[in-house]
């Protein structure tokens, strides 16, 4: 058996501290699932073998000299291995975004996140798959190829995320990075069975994440449990002076001692138990409330008055913004460029042939939403009911520590069922789009499975910068649970 | 028979603002006439996937130096907007500017024109970025085939994301001279403040009048065109003066004047269509994402309050209340702050000297060296108090004025002192009456024809005959003197009874 992909990120640091095994020898582990798996699951765009062996051989010098000596502190994920969602730029590494426009972007300068993580000593394995800038629930939207979920090749991994959910799930990486606009970490996460966290907006740099809805777009991280997801949300978060909307709030200092939640208000906020969730998923997180419960916590209802609106909200609010977000895709600097006779037919021909269906649905409806006329009416009337949605997270914030909830109506659906009808896969991110519109923070991690073998996740909401009560409670729930320890079943079959 | 109209003005100025760095990024701000193209730029500037902005301090502190030099009401706290168009020289094919809630709003400006002062209200003051700048190339080549370039467009980004400041005035200019004036006390300003090179041929200050007419008397507004991006005074104003004839026309015609944005055509002196109101762009502004609002420091806005200098039109008034200046000199000597200061420090070298007269040396003579030589105050090799120590030897008689003048010159090209010119050339005047009564005695005798005229009644002649007193003395003599002696001889002659 493979003992070294089989690790969680923690027991990976340790192994490479102890001398267990090197940074060569884990990396070439991983390069080895992936060769085995993703003919199945298509969760990367781009790999990086030859960099990423040569910064092992870089990070194993450093490991032993420090083994040797015992003194100068190491950085704390040295030579460990990770796999990085393709709309976060790594200097020298093609970035394509997902899409067709950018097939030949390498960028020259990596991504805060990305730069304070190989500050931490981590190797980038390669960039995962996404659907088309970040658009999109399944990662069907992809440019490149539609990422398969290692529960079932024949459903979605869930988006826009779901190469880094799909290859943490797999053991293709022991954690990954990911952006979070409208659910795409946490749904993807819930739908791989793996744990995902989508800080507060404001909390991780987006500099380097190429922008999808800037005032909703945060970065954020998966790994197999919450312990190690709070181990890279520790690292990455922080004020960035090149993102100007990154806030100036000290350093976390994640704690996650004990299981006791003696103390916790946990809300159960009504309008996320609706008619139309799938039985399985309603009963699971009910049960995973409950489990909290017997940790200490105290549950009470609460509710969300305008959660019904984030929907048509989101949906002006985000392509509004991604119809200026992807105006520099014109094919003037990007290769490849459609040519024509004229300047005006360069632009039309090299976003009228690169750009997929979705992506120019949501840039005709955020340009609509913007034009001289309507802005008042869609833009505008937007605007003011995302501030009701805020609001309605700040009054619930004053009974209660943090919300759970779904995180999306089921378990990952069936590859195509929603290609011909985009505002049922609209409708996947219900759960997940109000935390996007408030900017609080969202954990996910398992709670159980359905009858397919899918598993089911759990949605936990804190108030912005709260990060560390969702920690506290997930990493509480995983000390007594088990869900995040099971994996695929395809890992071993792969093995056999 | 033609109407009377009144045509009705208002203006946007860009102004470059001189800070080291751009708008949203730490590139320098270089000269784009000069640099290699592209050699200042960076992702962020090149709008590459995934960058951000963020705001220059300093241009800030620059566009609060000018809201406040105009009298603006400063909004504590200002929005970014994306103004959202397609063009090879935006490369994030949207540029960051203000739109709702901009930086400063309700300033004024106080021109001068013939008719006297005027103040002209400011409706706002916002802080943007510069696009890059394309250059068009035609084919080209040498005959054969292969060598054929076919026409292309070049782009450089050194310009993209350069700070900028629009300045946009009330439609309360009636005429393409207070336009005129209105640019020209806005460039002053500028440059008073520091925050701007001045340098109309590089693009550091582009003007866009809005031009409408209507009959006169009439208090609705006609429909106005713009026309962009003119560059000169001078083309400002034939451009304002050509509109209004061809929207005079127009009307006189029976015809309508389209709403639409016009280019002015130097070489040929007319204004020309270049988009019509149809092809207007719908910008889609909406509040930029990507920065929080500004939010200004209300002890900051204080200290920039301040620190600003005695500004142009200020120092023109104490110029005529305290050195009794005409309001022409004053406005002369105070358009560059250089040239007032330089005044100041002569005026106060030489105390003794009305400082009228200092004036009109500076505006006369020490201009008339620069204009020749090309130079600007600032390389001019006479210090204030080496021409204070010139004026003073004139006034006092030491030299006279015409000698005056030709020290002047030569110490602009030789940077000696006046003081060291006239002791090495002998020009000291001379002053001596009994000298001078010499020299005219001399003079009469050898033109005794001339003398007989004179008695004879011919009294234009005494003028010739200062002449050559003026020759005979190496045109060193005071010539108050001669003229003195001159009649004082000639009456003795005619007293005496010839």
């Amino acid at each position: 058996m493979n003992t070294i992909t089989g690790l969680t990120l923690s027991q990976l640091v340790h192994g490479l501290r102890t001398g267990d095994f090197s940074s060569r020898e884990a990396v070439q582990a991983y390069l080895e699932q992936i060769e085995r798996l993703e003919p199945n699951l298509h969760a990367f765009i781009s790999l990086a073998p030859e960099q990423a062996l040569a910064q092992a051989d870089i990070a194993d010098s450093r490991l032993a000299a420090w083994r040797k000596s015992g003194e100068n502190p190491i950085p704390p994920l040295l030579g460990v291995p990770m796999a990085i969602k393709d709309v976060l730029c790594v200097a020298g590494l093609r970035c394509t975004a997902g899409s067709r426009i950018l097939e030949n972007f390498i960028p020259p300068f990596s991504a805060t996140a990305v730069e304070r993580l190989l500050e931490a000593g981590i190797i980038v394995l390669g960039k995962t798959n996404t659907d088309e800038f970040a658009m999109g629930s399944s990662t069907e939207n992809s440019g490149y190829w539609v990422t398969h979920n290692p529960w079932n090749l024949e459903r979605v991994p869930g988006g826009s995320s779901g190469g880094s959910a799909a290859a943490v799930a797999a053991d293709m990486a022991p954690a990954a990075l990911g952006s979070d606009t409208g659910g795409s970490i946490r749904q993807p996460a819930a739908f791989c069975g793996i744990s995902g966290i989508k800080p507060t907006y404001g909390r991780v740099s987006r500099y380097g994440l190429i922008a999808y809805g800037s005032s909703l777009d945060c970065v954020g991280a998966f790994a197999r449990q919450v312990s190690d997801v709070a181990l890279i949300y520790s690292l990455i978060a922080g004020h960035d002076e090149r993102d100007a909307t990154s806030m100036d709030y000290p350093k976390p200092q994640v704690n996650l001692n004990g299981k006791d939640l003696k103390g916790l208000r946990v809300g159960i906020p009504d309008e996320y138990f609706i008619a139309g969730i799938q039985a399985e998923v309603e009963a699971s997180v009910r049960e995973a409330i409950q489990v909290l419960q017997t940790l200490g916590a105290a549950v009470e209802r609460v509710s969300l008055p305008h959660t019904e609106y984030a929907l048509p909200v989101y949906y002006l609010i985000a392509p509004a913004e991604a119809s200026a977000n992807l105006a520099r895709f014109d094919g003037i600097r990007y290769e490849p460029r459609s040519e024509a006779e004229s300047m005006w037919g360069v632009f039309y021909r090299t976003r009228g042939e690169r750009f997929g269906a979705e992506v120019k649905r949501r840039i005709m409806l955020g340009t609509y939403a913007l034009s001289a006329g309507y802005y008042d009416a869609y833009y505008g009337q937007a605007q003011k009911v995302r501030t009701l949605i805020k609001t309605d997270f700040e009054q619930a914030f004053e009974k209660v520590d943090l919300i759970a909830a779904p995180v999306a109506p089921s378990t990952a659906f069936p590859i195509g069922r929603h290609s011909d009808d985009p505002l049922a896969m609209y409708l996947e991110d219900i759960f997940t789009l109000p935390a996007n519109l408030a900017g609080v923070p969202g954990l996910v991690f398992p709670v159980g499975f359905d009858a397919n073998g899918l598993p089911v996740g759990m949605q936990l909401m804190g108030p912005h910068f709260g990060e560390d009560i969702l920690f506290k409670a997930g990493h509480a729930y995983q000390q007594v649970t088990d869900w995040h320890q099971r994996k695929p079943p395809l890992i071993d079959k792969a093995f056999t | 028979m033609s109407n009377i109209y009144e045509p009705v003005i208002g203006l946007e100025v860009h102004a470059e603002l001189a800070t080291r760095s751009k708008m949203f990024c730490a590139c320098p701000v270089v000269d784009t006439t000069q640099a290699e193209p592209n050699s200042a730029v960076c992702p962020v500037c090149a709008g590459m996937p995934g960058v951000l902005p963020v705001v220059n301090q300093k241009a800030v502190e620059f566009a609060l130096r000018v809201a406040l030099a105009l009298a603006c009401e400063i909004a504590p706290s200002s929005l970014f907007a994306r103004k959202n168009y397609f063009y090879p020289d935006l490369p994030k094919g949207y540029q960051i500017s203000q739109y709702e809630n901009p930086l400063a709003v309700n300033g004024r400006l106080t021109i001068l024109t013939s008719q006297g002062e005027k103040v002209v209200r400011i409706r706002r003051v916002h802080l943007e970025e510069d696009t890059g700048k394309l250059t068009h190339i035609a084919e080209s080549g040498n005959g054969s085939i292969n060598e054929i370039r076919p026409a292309h467009t070049l782009i450089d980004l050194n310009r993209a994301g350069v700070p900028l400041l629009e300045i946009v005035s009330e439609p309360d200019m009636h005429s393409a001279e207070e336009v005129g004036a209105y640019a020209r006390a806005l460039h002053s300003l500028l440059r008073y403040l520091k925050v701007n090179s001045g340098d109309m041929q590089k693009g550091a200050m582009r003007i866009e009048p809005n031009i409408s007419i209507r009959p006169a008397g009439s208090q609705t507004f006609g429909t106005r065109c713009e026309i962009k991006n003119l560059n000169t005074f001078r083309g400002l104003e034939r451009a304002v003066d050509f509109e209004i004839r061809r929207q005079s026309a127009l009307l006189d015609e029976g015809k309508v004047v389209e709403q639409e944005t016009r280019g002015w055509i130097d070489d040929q002196g007319i204004t020309v269509t270049q988009r019509s109101k149809e092809e207007a762009h719908d910008y889609r502004y909406f509040p930029e994402p990507d920065l929080p609002p500004l939010v200004l420091d209300r002890a900051w806005v204080e200290e920039i309050l301040a620190s600003l200098p005695e500004l142009p039109i200020s120092r023109l008034h104490r110029f005529q209340e305290q050195y009794k200046l005409s309001a022409y000199d004053a406005e002369v000597l105070t358009a560059e702050q250089e040239t007032a200061d330089y005044y100041e420090a002569a005026v106060a070298a030489a105390p003794q000297v009305a400082p009228k007269v200092i004036a009109n040396w500076i505006c006369g003579e020490l201009f008339s060296l620069l204009n020749q030589t090309g130079m600007t105050l600032a390389e001019c090799p006479v210090t204030p108090r080496a021409l204070a120590a010139l004026i003073f030897l004139v006034t006092s008689g030491e030299i006279n004025l015409g000698t005056g003048k030709v020290v002047l010159a030569e110490m602009f090209h030789s940077g000696q002192s006046a003081e060291a010119i006239i002791a090495s050339r002998g020009l000291r005047q001379i002053s001596d009456s009994s000298a001078i009564a010499g020299m005219v005695q001399q003079v009469l005798k050898n033109n005794p024809e001339q003398v007989q005229s004179y008695l004879a009644g011919k009294t234009g002649i005494a003028q010739w005959l200062f002449g050559q007193v003026m020759k005979a003395a190496k045109g060193q003599a005071n010539p108050q003197v001669v003229r003195q002696e001159l009649e004082k001889q000639l009456n003795a002659m005619i007293n005496n009874g010839y």
